[in-house]
């Protein structure tokens, strides 16, 4: 008796430890199936932004197993991804993920939603040496703490509104002005991501000796500018560059249009989250939003084919028109079926040398990495709404339509 | 500081903070009104007025999207929170009535959290807003503009102070709260039925946060998770104002408002709600000072 006990007791842990090895190893790739994890907003705050998520990375899924997997050492796999909800909370989103790789096993990872959340959970993957491709974490500070194991296919914040001071300096000097003439005015809302853009929007500025005449910070309680635009009708700046998630963009666009304020350029992020066409309708015209990406872009792939294809088929399977979340989350995947084929192993270090080599085309844009795990090769987007319309007007070489500038006054629309 | 050369040189845009500033605060003074009753009448600081207040506001949102006029909402939001705050009144608030006052933070916090995921499931967390149609009034070469929604929000911020008034002199439900206010004890020894006076008092304060709610989605914007700014508000003016008084509640609240509007234009909007905090600070060290003078002359 006591010696089966005996037995037992050295064959419980052996088993054990045999079972949690052969379960790690069988999580990561079960059978013919690669699995990736992810920890993504289903409540909460970001809920919205997280079922696009979700919907961009299982129509990646979808479309690259119908087309017969991920090929790896001569074998074909099919992809599947494994989620949790983080109800918005970073201090969740960190447990989950470190759940995903110890529990789950899970050695591939994708982002969640939001750069808070990022944050919250990159130290987490960086520690176990697991690589996270993600496509919703925008925010600078997630570049310059040296994390290896991080990689973003989107343009990062400091980037959403620079490209509208360029824009204005090239217009200024179309019109034969000098742009160090022009004045700024800018009202960013006083959180870590926004003020990224307006980080971006000053060097921009600077570079071009343009003066900034406003530079309001607006507390997140806020729902109302009407000081910051009264200020824009003393002052009368050249540009007028607003910054503050939806609810800046909806409270911006309203209370322009409510107070007719006259500014020749107006250029806002969150256009399409706020839905401020459907919301103000004419009143939202002429305004630049910045994107980062529009479905009207000249980008393709072999999975998707073009942008506009990957739209339509995106509005077959979920009834609406992607948003730009959705569409980064399916890059994400790409890039992951990508690296997996080149490295053609599961090594998880391997797999991060080829991720940092990736150089590649998507429908979504040009994929390719600096050592910071940040995307250099996509630029963003601004689109100005032109009779209720989206179109991209900048950067010149990818725009399908004429910006019109300087807004035409509110007396002659 | 050269923003004050600004209204220096144009004074007319002093012009337009000051009666945004009133307006603004105008809506406010509803919301705080109904927090210093609940505070004055129940001993109840109550966590979760932002949330009727937005809850209100999705009520006016659901009209206005089945194709109604949002200003119906208002008296509408009023009808449905009134039942919205009984409910809860005889659900959990009766328990807490007489406990301490940290009880009540807490059971009202809860409130907050329930009715924010509530209203998450059921109408997203996207913003939303109403459009009332009014448009706006330009003064002064276009150089100040009144949206006529805000003088809308002034009125019914006149005519719902103006009953309240009346209701509280006049009704006998009216001289019950107050009597129930003075002392819970006598009040029900003279045959009050405090549990209904407390019931009415919780359900009233929510029908005028629901009627504040219909304004702030015609006049800003609305989202789940967005009411804490306005109980923090509310709790502001009411502490300026003291207990009890619609008079100096509506005061405050304008001149907060006022205060406010200066303070982001010649600041900057950074300052906006860091100005009226500082600003409270002051005012309670002052009062501080005064009661103390007081008591020194009692001695």
């Amino acid at each position: 008796m006591y010696r089966y006990l005996k037995s037992a007791f050295v064959a419980l842990p052996s088993a054990a430890l045999a079972m949690s090895l052969f379960g790690t190893a069988q999580a990561k790739v079960e059978g013919d199936t690669i699995v990736l994890g992810a920890a993504l907003s289903f409540t909460g705050k970001y809920k919205t932004n997280g079922k696009h998520t979700k919907n961009g990375y299982e129509l990646a899924v979808k479309r690259v197993n119908e087309m017969g997997g991920v090929k790896v050492g001569g074998k074909n796999y099919e992809l599947k991804v494994v989620y949790y909800d983080d109800e918005s909370t970073p201090a969740r989103g960190a447990q989950l993920v470190e759940r995903l790789i110890k529990q789950d096993g899970i050695q591939f990872m994708l982002g969640p939603y939001s750069s808070g959340l990022t944050k919250a959970m990159a130290p987490v993957t960086e520690k176990y040496k697991i690589p996270m491709v993600e496509g919703n974490g925008a925010s600078r500070s997630l570049f310059n703490k040296g994390y290896k194991y991080l990689f973003a296919v989107l343009s990062t914040s400091e980037q959403y509104l620079a490209e509208a001071i360029n824009l204005a300096a090239e217009q200024a000097k179309a019109a034969g002005k000098d742009p160090g003439t022009l004045k700024l005015a800018l009202a960013v809302e006083n959180d870590p991501f926004s003020q990224d853009i307006r980080a971006g929007v000053l060097d921009d500025a600077k570079k071009h000796g343009m003066k900034v005449v406003i530079d309001d910070k607006l507390p997140k309680e806020l729902n109302d500018m009407t000081v910051t635009l009264t200020k824009v009708k003393a002052l009368k700046p050249d540009v007028l560059v607003v910054s503050g998630h939806s609810k800046g963009a909806a409270t911006a666009v309203r209370q322009m249009m409510e107070q007719k304020v006259e500014v020749p350029m107006f250029a806002i992020t969150h256009c399409e989250a706020a839905d401020v066409v459907g919301k103000f309708g004419p009143g939202a015209d002429y305004t630049l939003c910045a994107t980062q990406w529009a479905e009207t872009m000249t980008y393709e792939d072999d999975y998707f084919g073009s942008a506009s294809d990957y739209a339509k088929l995106f509005e077959k399977e979920y009834g609406y028109v992607p948003p730009y979340q959705a569409a980064e989350s399916t890059a994400s995947v790409l890039v992951w079926v990508d690296a997996l084929q080149r490295a053609s192993s599961f090594d998880t270090a391997k797999l991060r040398d080829a991720l940092s080599a990736t150089d590649m085309r998507t429908f979504y844009g040009n994929v390719k990495f600096d050592e910071t795990g940040k995307n250099i090769a996509k630029p963003m987007v601004l689109r100005q709404i032109q009779g209720g319309q989206y179109k991209v007007v900048a950067p010149t070489k990818w725009a399908s339509d004429k910006l019109v500038h300087p807004r035409p006054k509110w007396s002659e629309r | 500081m050269g923003n004050l050369e600004i209204l220096i040189q144009a004074p007319i845009f002093s012009v337009q903070l000051l009666i945004d500033g009133l307006l603004v605060g105008s809506i406010f003074a509803l919301a705080a009104y109904g927090m210093a009753l609940l505070w004055g009448v129940m001993n109840i600081i109550n966590i979760s007025q932002g949330d009727y207040v937005i809850l209100g506001g999705y009520v006016t949102l659901t009209l206005y999207n089945a194709g109604i006029h949002p200003l119906f909402g208002v008296p509408v939001a009023a009808v449905v929170l009134f039942f919205v705050g009984w409910a809860i009144y005889r659900v959990v608030i009766f328990r807490v009535v007489d406990r301490d006052l940290f009880i009540s933070i807490l059971a009202t916090f809860g409130i907050s959290i329930l009715l924010q995921q509530l209203m998450d499931q059921i109408f997203g967390a996207d913003i939303q807003s109403a459009e009332s149609g009014l448009g706006t009034l330009f003064l002064f070469d276009d150089r100040v503009t009144v949206g006529q929604i805000k003088l809308v929000a002034l009125a019914v911020v006149i005519v719902v102070s103006v009953s309240l008034v009346l209701f509280f002199k006049r009704s006998r439900m009216g001289q019950a709260i107050r009597a129930t206010a003075q002392n819970a004890r006598a009040a029900r020894l003279m045959g009050i039925n405090t549990d209904r006076v407390y019931a009415m008092t919780f359900a009233m304060n929510a029908a005028i946060c629901g009627a504040a709610g219909a304004l702030v989605v015609m006049t800003w914007v609305i989202q789940p998770f967005i009411g804490l700014a306005y109980t923090i508000r509310s709790f502001m003016i009411v502490v300026v104002a003291g207990l009890g008084n619609i008079a100096g509640v509506v005061a405050a609240a304008l001149g907060l408002g006022a205060a406010e509007q200066f303070a982001a234009f010649l600041l900057g909007a950074e300052f906006q709600i860091g100005f009226v905090f500082g600003l409270l600070v002051v005012i309670l060290l002052v009062r501080n000072m005064n009661l103390k003078r007081q008591r020194r002359v009692l001695k």
